[in-house]
């Protein structure tokens, strides 16, 4: 098994564009490449004698046969991303340029890498650690420009900073318990049981506090899920289609299976909406008739936010209804009413709610303001110090700290003796551990011994 | 000269060589063991005391194997105590105040009446090796025998090394050196340096011991008495319970140092072995002297000292607290503030001792070294403190010896086994950077490892090698079963209001309206097993006579249901542990690779080379990151 071969992928996406930048990363990077790379003179060039982080302009061919003008950049183990020697090599844009050197860097001793591979060699060579691992692979993923701050962030390590301020509370207590314990005898003063609640609460909301923080954080890493419902015929395929058309959409890459429903990505004001349009729901009858209706209740209950068409040509009674309907069934904090054809209009719209028309640019200004406006509200961040939850596997472990924390709070409750009270502790400070690092028993008498007079 | 024959030749008589030449004669071997006093077998060269919190637990543990500390303290015990009572069963304790001189002359009494053991007054120069065939690379060298400080050679399969505080020891008072492991002892020169010869790593530690005073000059009025239990049950399951204790019953007394105290004590500071750098070794922070006590937290105005009799028929106290390595002038003045010691007379003063000890990443979990087969290591030689330590590692040494020389698989118990496991688990993976005592909080599985289920956990795996009788081993299986059925039978039988109300009206608890299931009753606070077993609709049910008969089982019934809900979660942590205990690490895994691994955990990894991933993970200075890259390695 040898994990550090020399492995090469596009460090850019895969497309027509200006330039595209394919990295070689491991002990031969700098060999295979100089098979390859000459100078325009002719010269070649040896990259171990060339200083680090220094760019060389020249051409990629495969023996005589040139195919492109490239800028090589040189970084020199242990000063890269991957800690090992990388070459990156910026080409003309294309995905046949790209392909053809990739195959010649493939051709001369390279390997593909695999998805994540680099940023696992990072981690591997130290150059990451794990939370930060885990917030490039957001990085990557990340499709905003909230989403890539948030990961940012996480990446300078606050999310760690804050962790570990509750791990050493969390620490603390689990000390003053110990020390009933192991210490009985000693003349130290030992732990007050309504203090010691009270600690464990205070973390416990703070760390409600920032799980709290998780939808938030999905939905900026992620996106909205937007979710476009109402009868049949009230023009929702025709808006779906109108915001796909004026706004940047992307497509998607999910395969065209038939569905009951459609997704597709839109980019609004710089905020990612995913935008489910869905098969009508038929509010005359409260019987869900087929699998599609069915999909669309349940992607109306799994939305962020939901556009709720009312057809305003449709005259008072049909309005009427679809109004209760709303009332009754749907969540309004999530929930924008929108009614369409208002070019048509034959009856009174409540103020309140929106009225639109695809023949009406500003009134589709209007609902645009709306969704963006809406999306700040649910994302606004009662945190100060803008830490936001997006990994979900910190998300779990955080959710299993509070679990913890409250049934060490039950033992308190119940009277239960400190080593009860601790077993829980200890689950709650291990949990967080599996976010930062990690908790040793020696801990908890290092501790001791630092803080307490103890030796009879 | 002729040879002697042995299969195993144990080094020093304290609390390790007894448990280990005991546990190997009486599983079948020859076995010599040498030390440099025979009068000072199982001397309790500090505290007079056996047992403590989760030293307690040792000796239970060291009972159910088969040892024989818990009835050596029986019989010598002046004082019994069952600490913690006011917590919860896992974490009670029991500690005994010992006559030190009846201990020691039981130990004695003990080796001299167990078939197969010659106690021999000689000192251990050399090892006798000879190339080892072993498949295991590092052990390049195995025992053949020793060399003694008289001359002669015994041939021997292994040696175990208890050398207590011996190794080159140098006694500290004030700004007096002398060499000697215990005062007016001597101190054992030559094999660290002979075995250092062989690539192994020594280090220095220091511990001390407080001044001894004349019970006739201290003024015990101006004390706190302190009492023992007034029913104590015995440590080992051995002793006849009839008429325990079998000697008279004596109180310690409580007093406290001053500030006046202090400041004696720092005019002693300047010629302090400590403080001026004279003293190298790392002392535990456990067990503090006065004098670093006063100096760390010259906040606190007093601190303990408790006075406890070190025989029943004799005249000096341990002045427990007043652990120092000050000039004996200095000590003497300052313990003479503290109330009651205005008069007092010493017998002799503290002082501190330093001495070898090899750090255990050079040691198997079967405590066999890793570079000369049939070598073992145990005790004090390990970085530990304390008599419990050091009397379970030699248990687990004499035990392994002998199971090596009868070609049997040997013993390793397990952290979710006991604190045993816990002991020598700490020790490999986190080699003592000062002497290792054991607590409760160092075992993370301790709701379950609990000294009243010591031979619950236990003494089936004494008797599997033969250390354990059988008709003792008979009866704790009767009672495994008994406590089984009973807590079957109180989780799934429900009882009525009409029955139980009056029990728990009578108890101060709330009456209930319909039938309830008895467990679920059982875990109110104020509620006892015995509110069911007297219920007299119950007194012709054989299960539950039998378990009333039994206050043992009735009282394991109780504890597994009262604490159902913790013992459970508890056990779902041992089965995560022990996923990681099986994910096993290849002995050629070439850590160099990972480069991420800091450089700290690669030389920690590639020193104890971890068995497993679990294994791995405890060890200090690898933190889970590392753990992650191994992991993400080993998975390629």
């Amino acid at each position: 098994m040898d994990n550090f071969d020399t492995i090469t992928a596009p460090a850019t996406p895969l497309m027509e564009s200006s330039i595209s930048v394919i990295r070689i990363s491991g002990t031969k990077a700098f060999e295979i490449t100089e098979k390859v790379f000459r100078k325009k003179s002719g010269k070649k060039i040896s990259f171990s004698d060339t200083p680090s982080h220094t760019v060389h302009f020249g051409i990629i061919a495969d023996g005589e046969d040139i195919i492109d003008e490239v800028l090589v950049t040189v970084f020199k183990n242990p000063n890269s991303y991957t800690g090992e020697d990388i070459i990156e090599i910026s080409s003309h844009g294309g995905v046949y340029i790209t392909r053809k050197i990739l195959s010649l860097l493939i051709k001369k001793g390279a390997r593909n890498a695999e998805p994540g591979e680099f940023t696992k060699r990072a981690f591997l060579n130290g150059k990451l650690d794990l939370s930060q691992s885990e917030a490039v692979a957001d990085l990557i993923k990340s499709q905003t420009e909230s989403a890539h701050r948030s990961s940012l962030k996480q990446l300078e390590g606050s999310l760690s900073k804050y962790i570990s301020e509750a791990r050493h509370d969390l620490l603390n207590a689990i000390s003053l318990v110990e020390l009933e314990l192991d210490f009985a005898e000693e003349d130290v003063e030992f732990l007050n049981k309504d203090e010691l609640r009270n600690k464990i609460s205070n973390l416990k909301e703070k760390l409600e506090k920032i799980l709290s923080t998780y939808i938030t954080g999905k939905i900026i890493r992620d996106g909205v899920n937007l979710v476009i419902s109402g009868k049949p015929n009230s023009g929702k395929s025709s808006l779906f289609n109108f915001l796909l058309n004026s706004e940047r959409a992307i497509v998607s890459d999910i395969p065209g299976t038939t569905r009951d429903y459609l997704e597709e990505k839109l980019i609004i004001n710089g905020i990612l909406f995913n935008l489910t349009d869905t098969a009508g729901i038929r509010l005359t009858e409260d019987i869900i008739e087929s699998e599609g209706v069915k999909r669309s209740f349940e992607k109306i209950e799994e939305a962020d936010l939901n556009l709720y068409l009312i057809d305003s040509s449709t005259g008072e009674d049909e309005i009427g209804k679809s109004l209760e309907y709303f009332k009754n069934k749907l969540n309004h904090e999530n929930t924008i009413v929108c009614f369409t054809k208002s070019d048509l209009k034959v009856s009174q719209i409540p103020e309140r709610h929106l009225s639109i028309s695809l023949f009406i640019p500003d009134s589709i200004e209007n609902l645009k303001k709306s969704m963006v406006k809406n999306y700040l509200e649910s994302t606004k961040i009662e945190n100060k110090d803008d830490i936001i939850l997006t990994n979900y596997r910190h998300k779990i472990c955080i959710e299993q700290t509070i679990e913890s924390l409250l049934k060490s709070i039950e033992s308190i409750d119940s009277s239960m003796s400190g080593e009860y009270i601790s077993l829980d502790l200890r689950n709650a400070i291990n949990r967080l551990g599996e976010i930062t690092g990690e908790f040793t028993n020696e801990e908890v008498l290092n501790n001791i011994f630092m803080k307490f007079c103890i030796g009879k | 000269m002729k040879n002697k024959y042995y299969d195993i030749v144990v080094v020093g008589a304290g609390h390790a060589g007894i448990e280990a030449s005991v546990s190997a004669a009486r599983m079948g071997c020859t076995v010599a063991l040498i030390t440099m006093d025979t009068f000072a077998i199982g001397r309790m060269s500090c505290n007079p005391a056996i047992g403590g919190t989760a030293k307690g637990h040792l000796v239970k543990e060291i009972d159910a194997l088969g040892g024989v500390m818990g009835e050596l303290a029986d019989k010598a015990g002046i004082q019994f105590k069952m600490l913690n009572l006011s917590k919860g069963p896992a974490v009670w304790s029991p500690r005994s105040q010992s006559d030190k001189e009846l201990y020691s002359i039981e130990a004695r009494k003990l080796i001299l009446n167990t078939d197969g053991i010659d106690l021999i007054q000689d000192t251990i120069s050399e090892l006798i090796v000879e190339e080892s065939n072993s498949p295991d690379e590092l052990q390049k060298h195995k025992i053949k025998g020793v060399k003694t400080g008289f001359g002669s050679q015994i041939i021997c399969k292994s040696v175990i090394i208890c050398s207590g505080t011996f190794l080159n020891a140098i006694m500290h008072t004030g700004k007096t050196r002398t060499m000697g492991g215990r005062v007016e002892e001597n101190s054992a020169t030559g094999l660290s340096e002979y075995l250092m010869g062989f690539g192994f790593e020594v280090g220095r530690l220091k511990t001390g011991t407080p001044p001894r005073l004349d019970i006739n000059t201290i003024d015990f009025s101006k004390t706190e008495v302190q009492k023992g239990d007034s029913n104590p049950n015995p440590f080992s399951h051995k002793t006849n319970t009839n008429n325990f204790p079998f000697l008279k019953q004596v109180d310690c007394y409580l007093t406290h140092t001053n500030e006046l105290t202090h400041e004696y004590l720092k005019e002693g500071f300047e010629d302090s072995p400590m403080f001026t750098g004279r003293i190298q070794g790392v002392g535990p922070r456990y067990c503090p002297s006065i004098e670093d006590k006063i100096n760390r937290f010259s906040d606190k105005p007093r601190h303990q000292i408790f006075l406890e009799p070190e025989k029943l028929n004799g005249n000096t106290i341990y002045m427990n607290g007043f652990s120092s390595s000050l000039s004996a002038e200095i000590q003497l003045k300052a313990a003479r503030t503290v109330p009651g010691l205005e008069n007092v007379e010493f017998i002799r003063h503290g002082y501190a001792v330093e001495y070898d000890f090899f750090p255990t990443h050079q040691i198997y979990p079967t405590l066999e070294t890793k570079i000369i087969a049939g070598l073992y290591h145990a005790g004090q030689i390990n970085g530990t403190s304390g008599y419990e330590e050091a009397a379970a590692q030699g248990l687990i040494a004499g035990i392994n010896s002998a199971l090596k020389i009868f070609r049997k698989q040997e013993l390793v118990l397990k952290r979710s086994d006991s604190y045993i496991g816990v002991l020598i688990d700490d020790l490999i993976n986190k080699v003592p950077v000062e002497p290792y005592r054991m607590f409760t909080s160092s075992a993370e599985y301790r709701l379950l490892l609990r000294q009243d289920n010591a031979a619950l956990r236990l003494s089936n795996l004494g008797y599997e090698l033969g250390l354990i009788e059988k008709s003792y081993i008979e009866k704790i299986n009767l009672s495994k079963r008994l406590i089984e059925d009973g807590v079957k039978f109180f989780s799934k039988k429900t009882v009525s209001p009409k029955d139980i109300n009056p029990v728990l009206t009578y108890a101060g608890s709330n009456p209930i309206s319909q039938n309830e299931f008895m467990s679920n009753l059982m875990r109110r606070n104020e509620i006892k097993i015995n509110d069911f077993l007297n219920l007299s609709l119950f007194n012709e049910n054989e299960l539950l006579k039998k378990i009333k008969d039994d206050e043992f089982v009735s009282s394991q019934i109780e504890i597994e249901i009262k604490y159902e809900g913790y013992i459970k979660r508890q056990a779902e942590q041992i089965e995560s542990f022990n996923r990681n205990e099986n994910i096993k690490i290849p002995d050629s895994f070439n850590y160099d690779k990972i480069k991420s691994l800091s450089s700290e955990a690669l030389d920690k990894l590639k020193k104890i080379k971890p068995k497993s991933i679990g294994q791995a993970s405890r060890i200090a200075g690898v933190n889970p990151s590392d753990i992650s890259a191994i992991l993400i390695f080993m998975r390629g």
